[in-house]
C-alpha cells in the first residue's frame, strides 16, 4: 500500500460504507456492542453475528468505569465487562489475530486511551484493521493531537456533535473531521428512549449545511420504527443500548439486527 | 514561574481542561462568561459578602488551640474555624456563590453531588434561602454512612437520589450528576462541590472559596505581624484547600501542605490519597492525579472520610504538586480518628473526620518544631455527621 492510500485508508473505508447505502433513501445502520460483555469471547461472536445480520459499520465499545454519557444499560454492561476482567490489550490481540471484514470503530473514553499511549495505541489500532476511534469525552478543543496521531496511522478521528453546538462548532467538526459526524441525538446520554427528539429532523439539516461528511445519528434510538423515521434525515444510524439489552436478555441477537437493517430500507417486520 | 490562574483552554501547567461530551461544551463556555461577568459585578459581589457576613457569619475566628499544641510539644497550632459557618463547614461558601451565579445565568433549578452531606446540605441550604428548588447525587453507600446529613437536605426541601453505581461514593454522585446535567442544561445549573470537573469549576470553586485564605492572611498578619509557618488543609476534591492556600501562593516562607486520605495506608490498595499515590488521568472532566489501573480504569478507593473517599484530585493541587510549591502528606484512618477524638477531649471542638486528617498531620508536623513556629490547620468541618461512624468504631 503506498502511504497515501494508508493515510486515507479508515476515513475512506468508513465514508465508503455510509455511501453505499445512500441510494433509495437508505441508510447505513451502525451498530453499537462491547467489547467483553459479558466475556471477551462473546462480545466477539456478537459483532460477527451483527456484521452478518446486516450491520453496516460497527462500534465497538471499550469499557470504561466511569462513563459519564451513558446510561444505565451500557454503564451495567461495562461494570460486568471489567468484573470479569477486560483488559484493552487483549481485544486488540484478538482483533489483529482474527481481523473483522466489516468496517468498524472502537467507541472509548479518553483515560484508557491516556493509559495505553496516543502513539502505541493508534499503531495497535492500526494492525487491527480498524477505521478509526469515537472519543465521547473528547471534544474539539483536546482533540487536535489525538486526530492527528490518528491520521498518521490511517485512522478516523471520529468526531461527535450535539443538539447544543453551535454553529461555528458544527463548521468546524463538518470540515476537520473524518470519515463521519457521530451526532447526538439529545442532549442526553445514551439508553433506550420510545421517541425520538423533537426537532431532530431540523437539527439533522441544520449539520449537512456544513459539509458533506456522512452524519450518523445516534443515541437513544432503538426501535426499527425510529430506523426508518430517520432513514431520509441521516447517512447512518447507531443503535447501542438496543443491543446491549438484547445480549444482557439473551435475545436472537440475529434477529434484532436484522429488523433494524430491514428498517434502513424502510421495511419495518 | 508560579501561575495562579489557568490559561484559556482551563490549564494549570499540563492539568486541567475539558474532557466532556460535546453536549456540556456551549454550557461550559456560557458559564465561564458568567461567571467572569459577576467578578466584575459589585452588586453580585456585594450581595454574595453580604451573604457571607450576614448569614454564614463570616469571619470565622482564627483560634489558637493552646491545649493542642501542649499534647504535641512544639509549634503553635492554631485554627481557622470553618466548622463555625452556617451548615458547619467551608462548603457553604461555594454553595452560595454558585447558587446566586445560577441565578444570574437565569437556571431555575440546581443540583449537586455530595459525598460527606456538607456540600449537598450547603448547596441545598442555598437553594432554599435563594429559593430555587435542589435535587442531590448522593453515592448510596455515604447515605448509610452520613445519615444526619441526609435528614437535614430533606428538611431544606431538597430531593435526594441515592446512586447505586460503581463505588456508590462521592466519584459516581458526580458521575451522575454529570449525566443529569447533560439533560437538564436549559433549566439547572450544576454546583460542582469541590474544585474538580471539567474548567471552569476548578477556578470557580476555588474563587468563592478563597475568602477562607484572604481572612487568614489577614488575620494572622493582625495578630502576629507575619505570615505564619505552615498551612495545611486536608484534600479530598481540594476546595477547603485551594481556597485556603490560594492567597498564600505567593509567600514563598509560608510551606503550604494538602493532606490527603491514607486509610489503611498509601501502600495497601484502600487509601484515597491521589496526589501521594496516583499518576495523571482524565476523570470527571478534568486531566489531574488519578488513582487508576494500568488500564486507565478508576480504582476503588477508601477513607474512615465520605469527603476524602475520592480517587482524583483538583487540577490546581496536580500542578501545584508537580511544581513543587505545596507539599502533600498523607493520614490514615487510625491517625485520624485518633486526633478527631484528642481535638474533641482537649479543646471541645468535635472536628469532621475529614478536618481531623489535617489535625492529625499538625500533630506530628508540630513535635517536630519549635515553638516559635506557626501552624495554621483549615478546620474545614464539623464532625456532628461523624458520630455514627466513630460508634460504629466502638
Ligand atoms: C468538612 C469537610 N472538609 C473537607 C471536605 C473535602 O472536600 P474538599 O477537599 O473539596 O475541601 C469535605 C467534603 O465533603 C468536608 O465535608
Amino acid at each position: 500500500m503506498s502511504t497515501t492510500e494508508t493515510l486515507a485508508a479508515g476515513a475512506t473505508r468508513l465514508r465508503a460504507a455510509f455511501e453505499a447505502r445512500s441510494g433509495d433513501d437508505a441508510c447505513a445502520l451502525v451498530t453499537y456492542l462491547m467489547a467483553g460483555y459479558p466475556t471477551l469471547e462473546d462480545s466477539l461472536r456478537h459483532i460477527r453475528t451483527a456484521a452478518a445480520s446486516g450491520a453496516d459499520v460497527i462500534e465497538i465499545g471499550i469499557p470504561h468505569s466511569d462513563p459519564i454519557a451513558d446510561g444505565p444499560l451500557i454503564q451495567e454492561a461495562a461494570n460486568v465487562a471489567l468484573g470479569n476482567g477486560f483488559e484493552l490489550p487483549q481485544l486488540i490481540d484478538a482483533l489483529r489475530q482474527e481481523p473483522l471484514t466489516v468496517p468498524y470503530v472502537l467507541m472509548s473514553y479518553i483515560n484508557p486511551l491516556l493509559a495505553y499511549g496516543c502513539d502505541e495505541f493508534m499503531a495497535d489500532l492500526q494492525a487491527t484493521g480498524c477505521c478509526g476511534l469515537i472519543v465521547p469525552d473528547l471534544p474539539l478543543e483536546e482533540a487536535l493531537p489525538w486526530a492527528e496521531a490518528a491520521r498518521g496511522r490511517g485512522l478516523a478521528l471520529v468526531h461527535l456533535v450535539a443538539p447544543t453546538s453551535t454553529d461555528a462548532r458544527l463548521r468546524a467538526v463538518m470540515t476537520a473531521g473524518d470519515g463521519f459526524v457521530y451526532a447526538v441525538s439529545v442532549a442526553g446520554i445514551t439508553g433506550t428512549r420510545a421517541t425520538l427528539p423533537d426537532r431532530i429532523d431540523s437539527y439533522l439539516r441544520r449539520i449537512k449545511t456544513f459539509g458533506d461528511l456522512p452524519v450518523a445519528v445516534g443515541f437513544g434510538i432503538s426501535t426499527p420504527t425510529q430506523v426508518a423515521a430517520l432513514r431520509p434525515l441521516a447517512d447512518g444510524v447507531v443503535v447501542g443500548s438496543r443491543l446491549i439489552r438484547a445480549v444482557r436478555d439473551q435475545e436472537n441477537l440475529a434477529e434484532v439486527v436484522a429488523d433494524l437493517a430491514a428498517a434502513t430500507k424502510g421495511n419495518i417486520p | 514561574m508560579l501561575v495562579t490562574e489557568p490559561d484559556q483552554r482551563g490549564y494549570f501547567g499540563a492539568f486541567g481542561g475539558r474532557f466532556v461530551p460535546e453536549t456540556l461544551t456551549v454550557a461550559l463556555d456560557e458559564l465561564q462568561a458568567g461567571f467572569e461577568a459577576v467578578q466584575h459585578d459589585a452588586s453580585f459581589q456585594s450581595e454574595f459578602e453580604t451573604l457571607l457576613r450576614d448569614y454564614v457569619g463570616r469571619a470565622t475566628p482564627l483560634f489558637e488551640a493552646g491545649n493542642l499544641t501542649r499534647r504535641a510539644g512544639g509549634a503553635r497550632i492554631f485554627l481557622k474555624r470553618e466548622d463555625l459557618n452556617h451548615t458547619g463547614a467551608h462548603k457553604i461558601n461555594n454553595a452560595l456563590g454558585q447558587v446566586l451565579l445560577a441565578k444570574r445565568l437565569g437556571k431555575s433549578r440546581v443540583i449537586a453531588e455530595t459525598g460527606a452531606g456538607q456540600h449537598g446540605v450547603a448547596t441545598a441550604t442555598a437553594a432554599a434561602l435563594l429559593g430555587m428548588p435542589c435535587r442531590v447525587y448522593m453515592g448510596a453507600r455515604d447515605v448509610e454512612r452520613q445519615r444526619p446529613n441526609v435528614q437535614r437536605m430533606r428538611l431544606l426541601g431538597a430531593e435526594i437520589v441515592a446512586v447505586e453505581s460503581g463505588s456508590k461514593t462521592l466519584k459516581d454522585a458526580i458521575n451522575e450528576a454529570m449525566r443529569a446535567w447533560i439533560t437538564e442544561l436549559d433549566d439547572t445549573h450544576y454546583v460542582v462541590g469541590s474544585v474538580v470537573g471539567p474548567h471552569p469549576f476548578p477556578v470557580i470553586v476555588r474563587t468563592f472559596q478563597s475568602v477562607i485564605g484572604r481572612e487568614s492572611r489577614r488575620q494572622c498578619l493582625e495578630r502576629f505581624e507575619r505570615l505564619p509557618d505552615i498551612v495545611a488543609a486536608c484534600v479530598g476534591g481540594g476546595s477547603n484547600a485551594m481556597g485556603m492556600f490560594h492567597s498564600f501562593l505567593r509567600d514563598e516562607t509560608v510551606q503550604l501542605v494538602g493532606v490527603e486520605a491514607a486509610g489503611s495506608g498509601v501502600e495497601s490498595p484502600a487509601h484515597a490519597a491521589s496526589v501521594s499515590g496516583g499518576a495523571p488521568g482524565v476523570l470527571h472532566g478534568a486531566r489531574s492525579m488519578l488513582l487508576q489501573d494500568r488500564f486507565g480504569q478508576v480504582r476503588a478507593t477508601h477513607s474512615i472520610s465520605a469527603g476524602l473517599d475520592y480517587p482524583g484530585v483538583g487540577p490546581e493541587h496536580a500542578y501545584l504538586a508537580e511544581i513543587g510549591r505545596v507539599s502533600y502528606a498523607a493520614i490514615t484512618d487510625d491517625d485520624a480518628v485518633a486526633a478527631f477524638r484528642l481535638l474533641a477531649e482537649c479543646e471541645g471542638i468535635i472536628p469532621a473526620l475529614e478536618s481531623a486528617h489535617a489535625i492529625a498531620f499538625a500533630l506530628q508536623r508540630a513535635a517536630d518544631l519549635t515553638s516559635d513556629k506557626i501552624i495554621v490547620v483549615n478546620l474545614s468541618g464539623r464532625g456532628d455527621k461523624d458520630l455514627g461512624i466513630l460508634e460504629s468504631l466502638s
